[in-house]
């Protein structure tokens, strides 16, 4: 009998991989080209490339961050070994399911196969695992999206190119909802179990207090929370005129069709981990109708740079990329500016790329897709502005 | 008496694979012969092998199935690296602070053992399981909630919000949702070597004493063993507390492996993950879940170069030795196997 039900309960967890892989199938097809296609040795007989792993969630539910930094950096890579006509850079994304124990598997994966230089990891919490690695391997690294202050802090070799880690982007929000006069009567809506959700969520309160913004109500879910109606009512009592939503796209995308069905409409505002929601599947983007947040990249803009990037994107992958797809673009293209201005050669040692590369950030300016003018300190966090967005007929649209 | 050597040369037999396994991996690790990613991956084995171990202590030898097996992993983990981070400075030796964390872990482990064992062990079978698993939970959102800091009054403690104020000089050491994020990692294949053998000491100890076959007994036909007089709740309590204390231990040792440590890595997935490892190595048999621990750990890293397809393949290799484990004719045939490599080895020795 037990035997049984241990088996069962067993079945399930297969079950539940078996899950995990359909879903993020359909979505990871693409990418697995990525490293099988830059494996290839190239015809000519070119210099030998500089190697450039990642780790990121390629499968399990924030696959559409680690899919867009891979598909990102694999057009940026593209592009430059088009461009100098043989293999300058050679890219590997692994995956790390959003765990820090598989990230650091995955990244001594990445060192076995010989990287020289680290996109660190996507998420957060598997980033500083695998920080803490790159810093006593003396491998530099450059994370694209890894927000969270633990990443680079005491770890002079560990960059990010992330805009504004949250400890800052809650108060920047808060400081755009204050001078932008938007609403008075705030509401917060968190979910307390997550360290991004929370960092956001303490970084706004300390801010809207200064801006003289009222905070009316904060409600809090967790993991795995699917009814949002209890909040949403004492939120709409409260008579919270904004509501402040720092998290990830997949609780926002519930919380908007149940808001949407109860009639509340407040004015929603967003921040980066709400890039995505457009392109979920199976979301009615007029639920995120004049959703408001702050990203450093518009997918919309004029300008050549990035109108050539996001029609690439639409082509090779079918969607309209975010802002990890672009952070991981400029990623690859920062490398590019400081290889070359350093002079680095790719039969240097991980440890001389690493003090040059560490010399130049630091004094290297960097125009990308996600923001011009672009400086590192030593610390490794990265100075540029945020763009207000509002979504409008299921688009980004510059609020400024 | 030959059923008894049986099992005295079994354990032994484990003992030596165990031994020869560190051997040659260390070997393999002093000479630089061995890959990262395999290299990496040795503490958090010798982590799984413990817990597998300790687990079926609980599933094998007890007969109830838990399912929050991981909790306690948790409670160890986080008492025990917040026990390592504020010695820092006290006790300079590194191996005697992961010494000391892994004792207290295994005492607060232990405590909550206790705890959840009260109500628990009134309960048996299915309901057993089902409040294990709660038990998982809450663990998982109390230290989500929890904030723990130090500074020289000692530590301070702060539920829901972080509410510590800390003097000068003063560090926080668990922050909520954030977990740990600033462990110093201490450690060591042999720490894990010397934890996976002072594990199976108590647990081949502890099975072959009066207390173990008391708790057979009680596996085996629980009236039949209250009617010879057998105190049914303290060895069920025995075995349970054992079993969450080691975990507790494991707990430690695998986050102090890592540089940061979150309380949602512990959850229900954790708890059937290292289940898995028991029921596939075979209920009861300790040799079974080290070598499932450690195969199914490496199998995931293993198939990388499948990228997309590896969980997926993962999964379908699992099904299969499912399978063939318990496939009757596969059975007759090791069977058929087996007495002849027992005469061989009888006659060499």
């Amino acid at each position: 009998m037990k035997k049984t039900l241990a088996l069962v309960l067993a079945m399930c967890m297969l079950a539940a991989c078996f899950a995990g892989c359909g879903s993020a199938k359909t979505e990871t097809a693409e990418p697995t080209a990525a490293p099988a296609g830059d494996a290839a040795p190239s015809a000519d007989a070119a210099p030998a490339a500089f190697k450039i792993g990642g780790t990121g969630p390629l499968t399990g539910g924030a696959a559409i961050y680690g899919n867009a930094v891979a598909n990102g950096a694999k057009i940026a890579v593209d592009e430059i070994n088009e461009a100098v006509g043989y293999t300058y850079f050679d890219l590997r994304i692994e995956d790390d399911a959003h765990d820090a124990e598989k990230a650091v598997n995955a990244y001594n994966a990445l060192k076995d196969w010989g990287m020289q230089l680290s996109l660190g990891s996507t998420t957060s919490t598997p980033c500083s695992a695998t920080a803490a690695e790159t810093y006593a391997d003396r491998i530099f690294a450059l994370t694209p999206s890894a927000s969270s202050p633990a990443v680079i802090e005491g770890k002079d070799n560990v960059f990010q190119m992330c805009f504004l880690d949250y400890p800052t982007q809650g108060g920047a929000s808060a400081q755009y909802i204050g001078t932008m006069k938007l609403a008075t009567k705030v509401g917060i809506l968190w979910k307390n179990d997550e360290d991004y959700s929370t960092g956001l969520r303490n970084s706004f309160v300390d801010k809207a207090a200064e801006m003289g913004l009222e905070i009316v109500s904060e409600q809090t879910f967790t993991e795995g929370n699917a009814d949002f109606s209890v909040q949403l009512t004492e939120l709409q009592n409260a008579g919270a005129e904004l509501v402040f939503l720092p998290m990830y796209y997949q609780p926002a995308s519930l919380i908007f069709a149940q808001a949407a069905a109860m009639g509340y409409a407040p004015k929603w505002f967003g921040v980066d981990g709400m890039d995505g929601i457009l392109t979920m599947e199976g979301f009615d983007p007029q639920m995120a109708e004049g959703v408001m947040l702050l990203t450093p990249f518009n997918a919309d803009s004029k300008e050549a740079k990035t109108a050539a990037f996001v029609a690439k994107y639409r082509e090779l992958y079918g969607d309209t990329p975010n802002q990890f797809a672009a952070d991981a673009y400029d990623c690859i293209y920062a490398y590019k500016q400081a290889l070359d201005a350093a002079g680095a050669t790719p039969d240097m040692s991980n440890e001389e790329l690493c003090d040059l590369m560490i010399k130049t950030f630091t004094s290297m300016t960097f125009d990308g897709l996600t923001g011009t003018g672009m400086t590192w300190d030593a610390t490794g966090a990265v100075s540029k502005g945020a763009h207000g967005c509002v979504i409008e007929n299921g688009a980004y649209v510059g609020l400024d | 008496m030959k059923k008894v050597n049986k099992a005295t040369r079994k354990n032994f037999l484990t003992y030596a694979l165990v031994i020869a396994a560190y051997g040659v991996l260390q070997s393999m690790v002093s000479s630089g012969s061995i890959s990262s990613a395999m290299k990496g991956m040795l503490v958090p084995i010798c982590a799984y092998v413990v817990m597998a171990v300790s687990l079926n202590l609980t599933v094998g030898v007890l007969g109830e199935l838990s399912l929050g097996h991981a909790g306690f992993m948790s409670v160890g983990a986080f008492t025990g690296v917040t026990a390592a981070m504020a010695l820092k400075g006290i006790v300079a030796s590194a191996p005697l602070r992961l010494l000391i964390g892994m004792v207290v872990g295994a005492g607060f482990a232990a405590i909550a053992g206790v705890l959840i064992g009260i109500p628990v062990m009134r309960l048996k079978g299915d309901y057993l399981a089902i409040v294990t698993l709660a038990f998982g939970e809450i663990i998982k959102s109390i230290v989500t909630n929890l904030y723990v800091g130090v500074d020289e009054n000692g530590l301070h403690l702060s539920m829901l919000t972080n509410k510590l104020d800390l003097g000068e000089g003063g560090r926080m050491i668990i922050n909520g949702p954030m977990g740990i994020t600033t462990i110093e990692k201490i450690s060591t294949f042999t720490a894990g070597f010397l934890l996976v053998m002072v594990t199976l000491i108590i647990v081949f100890n502890l099975v072959n004493s009066r207390s173990g076959r008391a708790i057979m007994a009680i596996r085996d036909n629980r009236i039949a063993a209250e009617s010879v007089g057998i105190n049914i709740t303290r060895y069920r309590m025995t075995a349970f507390v054992i079993s969450a204390a080691l975990a507790g231990a494991a707990g430690t040792l695998f986050a102090m492996n890592f540089s940061t440590i979150i309380a949602s890595k512990f959850d229900f997935n954790t708890s059937i993950l290292v289940l898995v490892f028991v029921v596939l190595g075979g209920l009861g048999n300790m040799l079974g879940s080290i070598i499932a621990a450690a195969a199914l750990t490496i199998l995931p890293e293993a198939l990388r170069g499948f990228a997309d397809y590896r969980m997926l393949i993962y999964a379908v290799i699992l099904i299969i030795v499912m399978l063939t484990t318990n496939n009757k004719a596969v059975g007759d045939l090791l069977q058929k196997l087996l007495p002849g490599k027992k005469e061989e080895e009888e006659s060499h020795g």
